[in-house]
């Protein structure tokens, strides 16, 4: 224990005989002579590279936001000044000061030869750093404060630079660089190199290049880089469309799985699936509630729970309701519709009418950045994966396990799998409740897309009609092509004609669509396939 | 034969619309009178507003009877027929933009106020001749016509049926509520089209007007219900029926199924365009969420608590139900939903011919 107690002590005492010997140090800028300064500049750029606080001190620097108290030499960073009262806070413990007098302070001054030591030292201790992300953003500073003295440093960042996605945008810049400054070969060499770089620097320098070079033959390789960079431009935001088309698949997908198997399989009409698929939503929302320390796996811890809870309000309508309209699609139309409004109801009495928050963990936001013109945000990402895997989970449990023969058996001839000894009444209680509670999973994941209100569910049963109906009734692989094309078409008709009148044509090309097909894409052949 | 008799004759083994036309008539002559000619302290006075709901509830009235003839003798579960209605309200409604003249907000007398609004510089070719109450009154009808014949046509020559029928005419009126809520569709998107002034010279604010378009709707409803009656009484309609009741039966004796089906679809989205160009004056706004699928489904609702199959519980089951509505949302919104959800349960389950069919059972009863 004691020598535990000793060591920690010695820690404490090296970091903060560390902290303070950057202190010190650093406290000698506050000397008069420019000299004096670039030589302390020198010493912290050497002894103090890894150090966070350097780099605060620099840009502050540079930006003429560092100051030092008289009185002590103490360094402190300006953040607001209001006539004489400067508001500063302390370098190294970041502590607010109390406001001060314009005369207590010193500004530390900066000649230009000061500014180029600090801005290579600056770009150095970055550019340089052993961390790659630290790195990359160092990197993406220069391409974005594209300057002519950065050539040398670039040049010697090229020559160490091993981790690929620093190394294009150090190439970037330097291709930059060269066409707008150099000349000859060295120029034209760059001018094409540009042609395949995406970002807006790259595009900028081609443009200036177009308009001011005098050379034609210069002038048409920039022209054909443009149009190359064009291309592949229009090349990824196709890549992008197809993405938020799959993205808007899975969606569908998920949103129309579960009527897949209740309206596919069983062949009972549930227009209360959309309020499935909310109070699936609305098991998200109050997990958060319940746990709101736990919000990061809230989802996970969701999913399940989602499945449940739809899963037992499902069974309960099915035992209810439907199991005494079996025969009589449209009296179960009906009567399910009328559910539908209960449990809307329902749902504004506990909750509210109005749209609850769901927050969104944080491994589920952000963006995943394939290049500077197509980002893939995680969670689209992240649903797309989740409804292909609930989509083969569904086909694991119908096609390879004993439940799923069961149901199969009962929906295909209900005598014979009674005759079989197969308990009906319960495998259609079981299939409803596996089907309605895949509705509440469904509602986890729009619960991070779209707002969680009482009308969730509304705004996705047309559209999972639509899906189940378009791929086949009774057919799941079906359903997962239908739900992809139709997310694909809506996706890629949406800029054209806009996100309403795209969903309008889809609407009347699957109406049409059934007139000439009414069994779907995929129709189940054989001898059950009639009605 | 004058045209009593014919009258006569349609109604001849129709007892309960007999009672039903009676006693909707005696409350009209009653409303009315009440409302003209009583003084408006008398005890007996009736407001302008009751009569106004009357007739928005008769207009619902005589919507659900086309509902009627189509799922109750057709066996065609429509979801969109709120379309048709819909669309026949939004025809008489242009007309009605049109009368407002300079009259509107921003005083444009070619343009109505929400194209002002929105920038337009001159009428949209589809608002041509709108003016005119003939023609208006020719697209209330031709409209919705042509859209039921073509989507019927489609649909009951590919024999699509039951189930798979009822969900395309929900995608149907949902694709129309969405066009619709553009505000570029040039309909007034989602505020709808409202500040009617006058109708035919008629003021619309005056109580006199109200009146007459009350009668006028009473007189629609019956005409309605005479002429259903009459096609369900034909030859034509005995082969309707048995379309209902055996389809394969019927077509492989030879009668073309899908002719038939158009025919009844498109007199019964006529029907439903008529109630939307009266419910619009009475109400004074037609909006796109009258396109909803839930407006649609709730109007199947009516005719299944009145008893499908009548007619004349069609037109019951309506009045009931929205006088249930306008008590609810104002005295109990919290319960309306409950409610009416539970009416779709309980019809479904325990009362498939809704109020008449329970009325005829306790008659028979106490009869035996």
């Amino acid at each position: 224990m004691n020598f535990l107690k000793i060591l920690l002590l010695n820690l404490l005492f090296i970091s903060f005989s560390i902290a303070s010997n950057f202190q010190i140090d650093s406290s000698a800028l506050s000397t008069k002579s420019f000299k004096e300064k670039e030589q302390v500049l020198e010493n912290l750029l050497e002894n103090y590279k890894e150090d966070e606080k350097l780099d605060v001190l620099l840009q502050n620097m540079l930006a003429g936001d560092l100051y030092f108290i008289k009185a002590t030499n103490e360094l402190v960073i300006l953040e607001t000044k209001e006539d004489n009262n400067y508001f500063v806070k302390n370098l190294i413990t970041d502590e607010s000061l109390s406001a001060m007098d314009k005369n207590e302070l010193s500004k530390v001054k900066i000649n230009n030869k000061l500014r180029g030591v600090i801005k290579s030292g600056l770009a150095k201790i970055n550019l340089f750093s052993k961390k790659t992300d630290k790195r990359l953003k160092a990197a993406k500073n220069i391409l974005a404060n594209l300057e002519l003295e950065d050539k040398e440093l670039l040049a010697q960042a090229l020559q160490s630079e091993k981790n690929s996605s620093v190394r294009d945008i150090l190439l970037e810049s330097d291709a930059n660089l060269k066409a707008k400054f150099s000349a000859g070969t060295e120029q034209l060499e760059a001018v094409k190199l540009l042609g395949g770089f995406l970002s807006s620097k790259s595009l900028e320098t081609l443009n200036y290049v177009v308009s001011n070079s005098e050379s034609e033959e210069l002038k048409e390789v920039a022209n054909e880089s443009l149009k190359e960079i064009e291309n592949s431009k229009w090349f990824y935001s196709l890549i992008e469309t197809a993405f938020f088309g799959l993205s808007q698949g899975s969606v569908l997908l998920l949103a129309a799985i579960g009527l897949a198997i209740t309206f596919g399989v069983m062949k009972v009409i549930n227009m209360a699936h959309g309020e499935l698929i909310m109070i699936g939503a609305y098991t998200t929302y109050t997990i958060q509630q319940l746990m709101p320390n736990l919000i990061e796996y809230s989802i996970i811890i969701a999913i399940p729970a989602a499945f449940i809870v739809s899963g037992i309000v499902g069974i309960l309508i099915e035992r209810l309701v439907i199991r005494h309209l079996y025969g009589r699609p449209l009296e179960t139309l009906l009567a399910t519709f009328g559910v539908s409004l209960i449990l809307q109801q329902l749902v504004r009495s506990i909750y509210s009418p109005l749209n609850q928050e769901v927050k969104t963990p944080s491994w589920m936001s952000g963006a995943l950045e394939v290049n500077s013109s197509l980002f893939l945000t995680y969670n689209r990402l992240y649903i797309i994966i989740f409804g292909i895997v609930v989509f083969l989970s569904v086909l694991y449990v119908m096609k390879k396990t004993s439940l799923g023969l069961k149901v199969r058996a009962v929906s295909q001839n209900r005598p014979i799998a009674r005759a079989m000894g197969i308990k009906s009444s319960y495998i259609d209680a079981a299939t409803f409740g596996i089907g309605s509670g895949i509705a509440g999973v469904a509602g986890v994941a729009l619960s991070q897309l779209t707002n969680v209100g009482p009308n969730l569910g509304q705004a996705y049963i047309v559209d999972s009609f639509m899906v189940v109906v378009f791929g086949g009734v009774g057919n799941l692989w079906g359903t997962l092509i239908a739900a992809f094309s139709l997310g694909e078409i809506n996706k890629f008709i949406e800029p054209l004609a806009g996100a309403v009148l795209a969903k309008v044509i889809i609407l009347v090309f699957i109406i049409l669509f059934i007139q000439k097909k009414p069994r779907g894409l995929f129709p189940q052949k054989g001898r059950d396939a009639e009605d | 034969m004058n045209k009593e008799s014919v009258i006569f004759k349609i109604l001849k083994n129709d007892k309960g619309g007999k009672i039903v036309l009676s006693i909707l008539a005696v409350v009209v002559f009653v409303v009315s009178v009440c409302n003209l000619f009583v003084p408006s302290d008398s005890a007996f006075y009736i407001s302008t507003f009751t009569v106004t709901i009357l007739g928005k509830y008769l207009a619902f009235a005589l919507l659900a009877l086309a509902l009627d003839l189509v799922w109750g003798y057709l066996g065609v579960l429509s979801l969109g027929h709120g379309a048709f209605f819909a669309l026949g309200g939004y025809a008489w409604a242009m007309y009605l933009m049109r009368q407002i003249g300079d009259r509107g907000v921003y005083g444009n007398p070619d343009l109505p106020d929400f194209m002002v609004f929105m920038n337009l510089k001159e009428l949209p070719w589809f608002w041509y001749g709108f003016d005119n109450p003939l023609f208006a009154f020719i697209m209330v009808m031709a409209v919705p016509a042509i859209l039921a014949f073509v989507f019927g046509w489609f649909a009951f020559k590919s024999r699509v049926t039951g189930v798979y029928l009822s969900i395309i005419t929900q995608a149907l009126t949902y694709a129309l509520m969405l066009a619709f809520f553009r505000n570029d569709m040039g309909f007034g998107g989602n505020n709808g089209l409202t500040d009617f002034k006058d109708i035919l010279g008629f003021d619309l604010s005056s109580d006199s007007t109200r009146v007459g378009l009350l009668i006028i709707t009473f007189l629609c409803l019956s005409a309605g219900y005479l002429l259903c009656r009459f096609i369900i009484n034909s030859r034509l309609g005995r082969v309707v029926i048995s379309i209902r009741d055996a389809e394969s039966r019927v077509r492989f004796l030879g009668y073309k199924v899908a002719h038939y089906k158009v025919f009844i679809f498109v007199v019964s989205a006529i029907l439903a365009a008529i109630a939307g160009a009266l419910y619009v004056p009475q109400v004074g706004i037609i909006n796109p969420g009258v396109f909803s699928p839930l407006f649609s489904i709730e109007l199947v609702i009516w005719v299944a608590i009145g008893g499908r199959g009548t007619l004349y519980g069609a037109i019951i089951g309506a009045m009931v139900v929205s006088f249930a509505s306008t008590y609810f949302t104002s005295a109990l919104p919290e319960v309306w939903l409950y409610a009416l959800g539970g009416l779709f349960v309980v019809v479904t389950l325990y009362l498939p011919k809704g109020i008449v069919g329970l009325i005829s059972q306790l008659t028979s009863r106490k009869a035996a």
